[in-house]
């Protein structure tokens, strides 16, 4: 059992984020291996790009998007490689088909229905305050007697 | 316009309904990974044997000749429960005339040798995969995974976790006969 723990333990902390045996000599392959590794999504944490995670399969997959960009792949073709065997699930950004409309348009149908929401609100508002009906002529009489008495009292 | 409009609330309320009927289906697992493997040809990979096991290794050769489906089982000596889905494959092997495969992933294969040796070893093959490189190729998140291949090589069922529960059990066992009636 203690063994077992151990091996678990090992196992563990074999793996960290980029470490430095991983990093390329060449800095623009590094650099473009970091940028990839960034927005590739780990098949274990999940939420976590592989760039930062600690997960075994993780480091594996850092090392062959290295492997990938040494052998001259663009980046495009090592995400490729990737998605051929973990599905669009491992990209943070997601492309636009039928299966991800609902995820591209809910943001946006969101966006407008709060923009009418304000829209319908503003006006609603607005009305209340600025239509003044015109006044009856028993009104208009009523006003103009006022204005006279207060007149004649000022004087 | 204006009745249009005032239709919008009802609307907006029948979608986050939808999207909540949807999102507490107690039988939606939101950590669930599909596999892109489902359908389509096993991938291509060669393993050489682990020592000591007296077992063949494993490549994507010996997986396209069936006629009857295959439980390629994704396991290590160092996974728990790959111990306890042993006792649970070992039977269906004995019982059911199954043709058990496994990848034997990161591990060393002395302690991978020991534990066969201890536990008893139901695969008619065994592919050491030390790197992981070969998981990769079948799209594994972690040990234990298991995944039935069809007659003719084409991959149909893939299973996260051991198989411990009955419900997994259940699982495997339907898409097995689902796989034993399309035979080509």
């Amino acid at each position: 059992m203690i063994r077992i723990l151990l091996v678990l333990g090992l196992f563990a902390t074999a793996a960290s984020a980029v470490e430095p045996d991983e990093i390329l000599s060449d800095p623009t392959l590094e650099a473009r291996a970091r940028v990839i590794s960034a927005n590739l999504r780990c098949v274990v944490c999940q939420n976590e790009p592989i760039d930062t995670s600690n997960a075994g399969v993780a480091r594996d997959l850092r090392l062959l998007v290295r492997e990938r960009l040494v052998a001259g792949d663009t980046d495009k073709q090592v995400f490729d490689y990737v998605v051929a065997r973990y599905g669009d699930y491992v990209l943070f950004k997601p492309p636009w088909k039928s299966t991800t409309y609902a995820l591209w348009l809910t943001p946006i149908a969101f966006a407008i229905f709060g923009m009418l929401s304000i829209l319908l609100i503003l006006r609603r508002s607005s009305r209340e305050f600025t239509i003044v009906e015109a006044l009856s002529p028993e009104e208009e009489a009523q006003l103009s007697e006022l204005e006279k008495r207060k007149k004649d009292r000022d004087i | 316009m204006k009745k249009l409009l005032s239709l919008l609330p009802l609307c907006a309320a029948i979608g986050i309904g939808i999207a909540g009927w949807w999102g507490l289906n107690p039988n939606r697992d939101p950590g669930a990974i599909p596999s892109v493997l489902i359908d389509k040809p096993v991938p291509v990979f060669e393993l050489s044997d682990v020592a000591g096991t007296g077992t063949p290794g494993l490549a994507t050769q010996d997986l396209l000749m069936s006629q009857e489906p295959i439980l390629v089982n994704v396991f290590a000596s160092w996974c728990l429960p790959c111990r306890a889905e042993h006792a649970v494959l070992a039977r269906m092997v004995r019982e059911e005339d199954l043709n058990l495969v496994g990848i034997n992933y990161k591990d060393k294969p002395a302690t991978a040798a020991k534990w066969l040796a201890e536990l008893g070893n139901p695969y008619s093959r065994i592919g050491s995969d030390q790197t992981g490189r070969a998981g990769i190729e079948w799209g594994i998140s972690g040990v234990p995974e298991t995944f039935i291949v069809g007659p003719g090589g084409k991959v149909i069922f893939r299973h996260v976790g051991p198989i411990s529960s009955d419900a997994a059990l259940a699982k495997i066992r339907g898409a097995l006969a689902v796989a034993r009636k399309d035979k080509p």
